[in-house]
């Protein structure tokens, strides 16, 4: 789309011209599907409308095939993808709810605002479920380092995160930031909220009743934000910032008393069915909760609460504007209703009512502006099979195949004061991630713990995706991806209970993308099965390319799981000196698509390494068997950067040394080191229980083996001099604070 | 020990206050800005954490002009005992409760961290749990909690002993490296005239569990309840 539509609409209705088509994004065989289903020429509000309900961010039309293969149930899911979020039982009657959406297309052209309406965004799915926002956490991707813009963008988008969630009063307690040249030009903001409910007192969006009033809350409807969703279904092209009138504004306080509001607004009883106003705003919600219900809704537009003069039903039906939310409401809870919104000082204003006859209407200013079949404009939105073609199989590296350049210190050194592998606490302490005094593990951990309630309970959240594992087999990428949130959560002692997932990718309708996302999926599903790990919810984001060049391709996987004792939890710090390291998993030094591989030789290339789901399970069930039975209390699990890495970030937050033992024979040091092997954990216990677990081990059929024990003030590898953990610690810390400062880049 | 916790549009760590009062003992009654009387009985008046009307305006500046702030500075008047603490101290300073001003943080980032603070007195009605000189490891979280005021305010509180904690190292000593927001005199937290009234920047609200950073944050609720107990 080159042009935005006209502001108001002309006296004249405008001619429906194929440009004017294209305009709003639809294809012309699209156009024509539209015009056999109605038998006419739409107004020009209708083809806004379905404009709105036919592009990509709404109906899915290139991803719903392959979605559906995903395993979405559980016997403690209640509530799978297809609702504003997903939602699962924890037992002692509460449900938690939780979401991942991602708003990477405005963050990159505004990215204080697009990252914090992307926030706001998603705790709005949340608490439109009836649940308080209890932790968010998110998942961001930027451009090389060097790149003009990164550090602009990084600065703006921690701005907008922190700015909105801060406000809002929710704990921002994780996420993850890498770095890549392949988003130069596309950006990731994945924003996750997680909230909890009673799990008998959980809202949807689905109407019931004819005749009742349908109403509109929050803040009023401005001209931002039209076309948000449209423009979020297109590439980017050199002229992608003139956009920016399309990125919409947010008000976390508006938010904190819609939340507020709301909440008391469900305990009241007066709510029938609620639907937060997101993506194409006033269109999408009305017509969900009327299709959901087999029901018509009438819309009277002049009762908007509209923030500007003079707007037009085309306005209105496609604004953005944030904190909005439309509700069908009990008649008879009417005057209770509306007290409490006008409590809080927002608006209240009835806007339509509920029909039987499934059609979707639209009047402003006494004209009938639309008249649509509510069901067919969801339910016959084009579905595409997109022709896809398998992505190439990279070559298997084998670990003799690379030399080190550099001494195993050097490397270690170099990969933790790295762009991916360096502190991002320049990040997170922007983020208020210890509001409402439950942050059991705070950022930096293996995945985030929030106490539920006053415990004994815990959630344990956790965001994951290794995008170039992904592009280098987007099977294995996938399960990767889910793999390691599963470990993750398992490395705090949670058991792993759902998925949201956030699937980014470039342009579908080129067959390599295409592979790329149906590649992705398989592995995600094979994954999710293997591990009890379903999908409840989640969001597609297609079309992240400029100029032709695409993204990595990046499916965030967003795992929430649950302690039952949050008390019996492990964290990566050593706890005493004179613990004894164990390694759980076996390690076949897998450099292929390694950060060794990448930031030390400079190759980025190679199969990445595989992931064998019934060893995941067995050493994960093992691991976290541990945690929960109280006798290990220091793990963390392995991942980019391998072994290495993952001891020298548990020196560093605890100030505690190691020296490692001899290593194992038959391995170049720096493939056991730096090999990305997956399903493996590191653990730091006393002597006499790591023999327990050495023994136990290998009755389970696990690999354990001893690694070293922890102590002093340095790293000490096996004939290498060691390395000053102060100097680790600072280069591991300095990195971001000095790029950001414009010291270093 | 009676707590009225004053709730405005944007009032965030309302329940975190309220939660570290009862466990100290304290009964908690939630207030509405818009109401123009404390409940009979109160003791204490808390201007809770947050973003109080999105700190439009000026961090503070609207909801100190609030139909419940005459009734609390009443309370205040009278001897009852406020605590204000980050958005909450803001607030006084805005409505005349408290001097001086909370401006940016100097590097113009929010921060949230564990900070270690001085006890500066230990004989006021909000600290007696506390020593004097004694280091408390609470958490900070605020975007505009750098403390100004002229040479003549600072040299008053200075003088009367009103500096109630500051920002400072593990060990105790006040540095530049240990200050978070730039604050003047690397002032966490200041008392009114007569010690009844205390605004400061930190939560001890948030430092009230072993499982959730430590407990050194429950010194000052215990404070507040034991010294009425002790009153009474």
């Amino acid at each position: 789309m080159s042009q935005t539509a006209p502001k108001t609409e002309p006296k004249v209705a405008p001619k429906i011209t194929p440009e004017l088509v294209a305009e709003h994004g639809l294809k012309p065989d699209e156009y024509e599907r539209f015009v056999a289903l109605i038998g006419r020429e739409p107004t020009i509000t209708e083809l806004g409308i379905v404009s709105a309900m036919w592009n990509e961010h709404c109906s899915y039309k290139s991803s719903r095939l392959h979605l559906k293969t995903l395993p979405t149930t559980a016997p403690w899911v209640i509530q799978g993808p297809g609702e504003n979020a997903g939602v699962i039982d924890i037992g002692d009657g509460l449900a938690c709810v939780f979401k991942m959406e991602s708003h990477n297309h405005p963050s990159y052209i505004e990215p204080h605002q697009g990252a914090a309406t992307g926030v706001g965004g998603i705790l709005r799915d949340v608490f439109t479920m009836g649940a308080r926002p209890v932790a968010a956490l998110n998942a961001l991707r930027f451009g090389s380092p060097n790149h003009p813009k990164t550090r602009h963008l990084v600065a703006g988008v921690v701005a907008g995160i922190g700015g909105y969630g801060n406000s809002f009063g929710v704990p921002t307690v994780g996420g993850s930031v890498g770095f890549h040249t392949r988003y130069d030009g596309n950006i990731l903001v994945n924003a996750m909220a997680v909230g909890l409910a009673k799990a008998n007192e959980i809202f949807y969006a689905k109407a019931t009743g004819v005749g009742n009033p349908i109403v509109y809350l929050g803040s009023k409807t401005g001209r931002d934000g039209i076309h948000g969703a449209t423009m979020a279904s297109a590439e980017f092209d050199a002229n992608s910032e003139e956009k920016r009138p399309t990125v919409q504004v947010g008000d976390p306080f508006a938010e904190k008393l819609l939340l507020e509001a709301c909440l008391e607004l469900m305990a009241s009883g007066s709510v029938i069915a609620i639907q937060d106003m997101g993506a194409a705003g006033l269109t999408c919600s009305a017509v969900e909760m009327g299709a959901k219900g087999d029901l018509g809704v009438e819309l009277d537009l002049d009762a908007v609460p509209c923030r500007e003069e003079g707007m037009s039903a085309y306005e209105m039906m496609l604004s953005e504007s944030q904190e909005r939310m439309l509700m069908v409401l009990d008649p008879a809870k009417h005057d209770v209703a509306e007290a409490i919104f006008r409590k809080w000082g927002l608006d209240f204003a009835v806007v339509g009512k509920t029909t039987d006859t499934l059609r979707f209407v639209v009047k402003h200013r006494g004209e009938v502006m639309a008249d649509l079949p509510i069901k067919e404009l969801g339910d016959e939105a084009p579905v595409y099979d997109r022709p896809w073609v398998e992505s190439a199989k990279q070559p298997v590296i084998p670990p003799q195949a690379v030399n080190a350049p550099m001494t195993n210190g050097e490397a270690l050194t170099a990969l933790i004061g790295s762009p991916d592998l360096a502190s991002k606490r320049w990040v997170w302490e922007q983020y208020d991630h210890l509001i409402l005094g439950n942050t059991v593990q705070t950022p930096g951990g293996d995945a985030a713990i929030v106490r539920v309630e006053d415990g004994p309970k815990g959630l344990a959240m956790t965001t994951d995706v290794t995008p170039r594992y992904c592009e280098a087999d987007p099977v294995e990428g996938g399960k990767q991806a889910v793999a390691e949130a599963w470990r993750n959560i398992t490395a705090v002692g949670g058991l792993p209970l759902a998925v949201t997932d956030n699937l980014n990718f470039g342009n579908p309708e080129k067959p390599e993308v295409m592979g790329q996302f149906v590649g992705c999926i398989r592995g995600i599903g094979e994954a999710c099965r293997a591990l009890d790990f379903p999908i409840v919810s989640g969001n597609v984001s297609l079309y992240n390319e400029t100029q032709g060049r695409s993204i990595l391709p990046t499916p965030t996987i967003g795992g929430v799981g649950l302690l039952d004792d949050v008390t019996l939890h492990a964290t990566i710090a050593f706890k005493a000196a004179g613990d004894v390291l164990l390694l759980v998993g076996e390690t076949k030094g897998w450099l292929g698509q390694s950060l060794y591989l990448r930031d030390i030789c400079g190759r980025e290339e190679g199969a990445p390494p595989p992931v064998d789901l019934a060893v995941e399970k067995r050493n994960g069930g093992f691991v976290r068997g541990l945690i929960r039975s109280g006798r290990v209390k220091t793990v963390h699990d392995l991942s980019d950067g391998g072994l290495l890495v993952a001891l020298a970030e548990m020196a560093m937050a605890s100030g505690i040394g190691l020296a490692l033992d001899a290593l194992p024979g038959g391995l170049p040091a720096h493939a056991f080191l730096f090999g990305e092997d997956q399903a493996r954990y590191v653990l730091a216990v006393p002597a006499r229980e790591a023999e327990r677990i050495l023994a136990e081990g290998k009755a389970a059929g696990v690999a354990v083996s001893r690694l070293g024990v922890t102590g002093g003030d340095a790293l000490t590898l096996p004939g290498e001099a060691p390395i000053s953990l102060n100097g680790l610690k600072e280069r591991h810390e300095s990195w971001l604070p000095g790029y950001m400062a414009g010291q270093i880049g | 020990m009676k707590a009225a916790v004053i709730v405005f549009p944007g009032s965030n760590r309302d329940h975190d206050v309220a939660r570290a009062l009862r466990q100290a003992g304290a009964t908690v009654v939630s207030v509405w800005h818009a109401d123009h009387e404390l409940p009979a009985g109160t003791d204490l008046a808390v201007l809770p954490g947050g973003f109080s009307y999105g700190d439009y305006l000026r961090c503070g500046a609207i909801a100190g002009r609030a139909a419940i702030m005459d009734a609390v500075r009443a309370h205040a008047a009278r001897g009852g005992l406020v605590l204000g603490i980050c958005n909450g101290f803001q607030i006084l300073c805005e409505s005349g409760l408290l001097p001086g001003v909370l401006m940016r943080n100097a590097d113009l980032h929010f921060v949230c961290r564990r900070q270690h603070l001085l006890v500066e007195r230990a004989d006021t009605p909000f600290t007696n749990r506390y020593a004097r000189g004694q280091v408390i490891d609470v958490c900070i979280a605020h975007g505009e909690g750098n403390y100004a005021a002229d040479a003549e305010t600072f040299a008053r509180l200075d003088g009367e002993g009103r500096v109630a904690f500051r920002y400072c190292d593990a060990s105790g000593t006040v540095t530049r490296e240990a200050n978070p927001n730039g604050s003047f005199s690397a002032i966490a937290g200041i008392y009114s005239e007569r010690f009844n009234v205390l605004g400061m920047m930190p939560h001890p609200e948030n430092l009230i569990d072993n499982l959730v950073g430590g407990t050194d944050g429950r010194g000052l609720f215990d404070s507040l309840v034991a010294g009425l107990r002790t009153a009474a």
